[in-house]
């Protein structure tokens, strides 16, 4: 069994969709973050079978939770403090995203101004149902589920 | 402010006061001759769209406010790479209220984000036609007495045809409507209008291909052109563009009160000895437009007129 260091300040990303950790650290622009980052791919999980795992060496408010929540809500966080999980965060879906994924309607008018924002809007909870806040083309997010 | 995206940012509520004062303007005309004096339309057309902007701009004169605008976006700032943000900024200092059509569909939404003015959405690619929609909405209520309880047979193509995506969302929220989709099989309405807006609701619908077998029962026929520029192939146009022709011989299979409606221009679609049919009410239909957008400038402008 592979051993990783344990966090003595951080965040740690738990019971990730076996694979999905590459996807997770693109969003979460983890590249450009000056701070240890680990990621363990298909790590076993009783619950999941395999799973993959990120520790991120920084405080939480470094991490943009809206795109974790979009990405796969059912991920857990845990804050580590002194070597300890002091804190669970539930990740909800974001009521909306900036920027985060773009629309894809050619007929829609972010694609020939290029200096408007791509937002969407959280358009059915139960579905997971993503709209273009202009041209309402839909967006389903493509999560794997727990 | 308020500003009109689509047909559905009015509760029911709020669209039977705009119905209401509708039918007030068409009875009383005088009473709004003079209720925009002073105040200035813009129509922000980057695409050409006679009907509807010529509707906007007799709307705002009936109530003696002027107009002023671009009827394509050669003649705008939009030729010169200005964004919609932009102009619209500049316009909010210009008019009071703005009308824009455009090509991509959302424009006006952005421009309602960055405006200082009420903006209309006059059309936008093949996403939303708002006044269309509640044009269609004042006609049925004015010539059948309700928008509940009534049979309406949408005919055409129901697949790319927003008119009719529109109409549907707004008629289920009103009592006991049917609906009867007539079109071939290659435009039938798409899954999301039937799965998310018909199943979900619980909508009574059924879907034919014959004109012929829906007649009798329906109480309002919706017919609809089919767009050329919505085929890639045009050996599809054409096998398709005749599919339906409403002509005197299938009139007579129809209720003596049923409505035809048709939200203009028609091709072949409906026979010219139909416009003598006194159940024809797309010309009708086309002036309670003007009638409908006069409401709409009143309420968004919050002028009320005793």
């Amino acid at each position: 069994m592979l051993n990783v260091g344990k966090l003595n300040e951080g965040v740690v990303l738990d019971h990730i969709a076996a694979g999905k950790s590459m996807d997770i650290y693109k969003y979460l622009k983890l590249d450009k973050m000056d701070c240890c980052v680990a990621i363990i791919k298909n790590a076993r999980s009783s619950k999941m079978g395999r799973k993959d795992i990120i520790k991120v060496e920084c405080p939480i408010e470094e991490l943009n939770l809206d795109v974790l929540g979009f990405i796969d809500h059912t991920i857990t966080v845990n804050i580590i403090k002194d070597g300890e999980i002091v804190e669970k965060k539930i990740l909800t879906l974001p009521h909306r995203l900036v920027n985060i994924i773009h629309c894809k309607n050619p007929r829609c008018i972010t694609s020939i101004e290029q200096g408007l924002d791509h937002v969407f809007f959280l358009a059915d909870e139960e579905k997971e149902i993503y709209r273009c806040l202009y041209c309402e083309e839909r967006y389903r997010a493509n999560r794997k589920r727990k | 402010m308020r500003h009109l995206m689509s047909p559905m940012d009015f509760t029911v509520e709020e669209l039977d006061r705009l119905l209401d004062l509708a039918n007030d303007i068409e009875a009383n005309p005088a009473k709004y001759a003079h209720a925009c004096e002073g105040k200035k339309l813009a129509t922000l057309f980057y695409e050409p769209s006679t009907r509807t902007r010529l509707s906007f701009e007799a709307a705002m004169l009936n109530l003696g406010g002027s107009v002023l605008g671009f009827s394509s976006a050669d003649s705008s700032s939009a030729a010169k790479g200005e964004s919609v943000a932009d102009t619209i900024r500049v316009i909010s200092g210009y008019a009071d209220i703005a009308a824009m059509r455009h090509p991509k569909e959302g424009a006006p939404r952005v421009a309602s984000l960055h405006s200082g003015i009420p903006v209309i959405n006059a059309g936008d690619g093949g996403h939303q036609h708002p006044t269309q929609t509640l044009t269609d909405l004042l006609t049925i209520r004015s010539l059948k007495g309700r928008l509940g309880n009534i049979t309406i047979g949408l005919c055409g193509d129901l697949k790319f045809g927003r008119t009719v995506h529109s109409l549907i969302g707004a008629l289920i929220r009103y009592p006991n409507v049917k609906f009867v989709l007539i079109s071939p099989e290659e435009l039938r309405i798409p899954d999301y209008v039937r799965d998310d807006v018909l199943i979900k609701n619980h909508q009574e619908f059924k879907e034919v291909i014959r004109l012929e077998d829906a007649l009798p029962e329906l109480d309002v026929l919706y017919m609809t052109r089919v767009q050329r520029e919505r085929f890639f192939n045009e050996e599809d146009y054409v096998r398709m563009k005749d599919f339906y022709i409403l002509d005197v011989p299938k009139m007579e299979l129809a209720p003596k009160d049923m409505i035809v409606l048709h939200p203009l221009p028609r091709v072949n679609e409906i026979s010219v000895e139909v416009d003598n049919d006194p159940r024809a009410a797309y010309f009708k239909q086309a002036q309670y437009g003007v009638y409908v957008r006069m409401a709409l400038i009143l309420t968004l402008l919050e002028v009320k007129v005793c």
